[in-house]
């Protein structure tokens, strides 16, 4: 499969590398070379600098033969607007949208975007960790019993 | 009418002191606090501290009634979200974008923005209208029908010189409605011909604008 990531930060990093090691072809764009440092040496794929919502450079960048494009720059409105460009411009069948914010998560999922938002993800798991130990945890002995 | 202005830059600035002018209840948000207190020593409680993009914000400042909003913040990514959010969180009617790459505009139409405004392709067309040159003027944009209101001025070296209009290969989605000749205007017809320095006014669709390039000023001119 060829997939595009816009924004190599830790995510797009990673998930760059993941992609890579499982054999798929890998373009990471990113407006800073710098960031590129975060890949390791034995990526594959290529790497592009530029602006992610400028239509050429993801043109150039090979969406129009993409099968996947991953918006995870650390603005949630770039990544709205280089995600909606992939899905209406470039028609690419799989667009997956990072967005912080669960109110704008809420209406672009209503738009048609498939959206990850961190936040809620995050505060999701937190909450399973602290209900999972509420329930495993023995009692305190401690502390006063009421019965 | 209650309209909500996003980015309080030059263009939001001047936006929002016509609209006060012409008596419309009007609110200007910007993120950055120093730039609201020179704004506010100005335009008063017309001001307010705040990302247009939150939707928190705009819930506080009443987007839900208002009749128009306008994003005209350095960022196109920031502009769009701004419109969409109003549209499709808040029910406003009509969104009107600031384009600041020219390349979005098409976009922005393509995303549901009612009105994008690109000054840099306005400043771009004035100056083509300006300097003589021969190319193609769009002097209108009709919008919804993706059809531009052109003239062309013949070059001497045009490859369409003395044919009629009929024998030459103009796209189908374009009509040539005016003929000016010196102080003559000719309505033309199939028969009529195009002569060096006439100017030629046609309706065309966007999409076939470089074809009516090739037909009057040759495959080489641009």
């Amino acid at each position: 499969m060829k997939i595009i990531i816009l924004g190599c930060g830790r995510v797009g990093a990673t998930l760059a590398m993941m992609m890579d090691r499982a054999g798929h072809t890998v373009t990471i764009i990113d407006y800073s070379s710098d960031a590129f440092q975060r890949l390791e040496s034995s990526f594959s794929g290529q790497t592009m600098m530029g602006d992610g919502i400028d239509e050429d450079v993801l043109r150039r960048a090979g969406i129009e033969e993409a099968d996947v494009f991953i918006a995870v720059t650390n603005g949630d409105n770039r990544n709205i607007m280089a995600s909606q460009i992939a899905m209406k411009v470039f028609s690419v069948r799989k667009v997956i949208c990072r967005i912080y914010d669960p109110i704008r998560t809420e209406v672009y999922q209503q738009l048609g975007l498939e959206v990850i938002c961190p936040t809620l993800v995050g505060a999701e798991l937190f909450r399973e960790a602290i209900e999972k130990s509420l329930e495993t945890s023995t009692p305190n002995p401690a502390a006063p019993r009421t019965r | 009418m209650y309209i909500i202005v996003g980015g309080g830059g030059q263009i939001g600035y001047y936006v929002v002191k016509g609209l006060l002018a012409q008596g419309h209840e009007v609110l200007l948000l910007d993120k950055d606090s120093r730039r609201v207190q020179t704004l506010s020593d100005e335009l008063g409680s017309a001001v307010l501290r705040g990302d247009a993009c939150e939707a928190r914000t705009m819930d506080e400042v009443g987007c839900n009634r208002a009749d128009v909003v306008i994003a005209v913040t350095g960022d196109d990514e920031d502009n769009l979200v701004i419109c969409q959010m109003a549209k499709e969180r808040f029910h406003v009617r009509k969104t009107i974008a600031r384009v600041n790459n020219p390349k979005n505009e098409r976009i922005f139409t393509k995303l549901g923005i009612d009105i994008s405004v690109s000054p840099t392709k306005t400043i771009l067309r004035l100056i083509e209208t300006e300097i003589p040159h021969h190319t193609i003027i769009p002097l209108m944009t009709l919008r919804k029908a993706d059809l531009e209101f052109v003239e062309v001025s013949v070059p001497a070296q045009s490859p369409a010189l003395g044919k009629k209009l009929a024998t030459l290969e103009l796209p189908v989605e374009c009509n040539v409605v005016l003929i000016v000749r010196g102080q003559e205007y000719i309505v033309p017809t199939g028969e009529s011909t195009i002569e060096a320095e006439d100017q030629v006014f046609a309706l065309v669709k966007g999409s076939s604008e470089a074809a009516l390039r090739t037909v009057i000023l040759g495959a080489t001119s641009s």
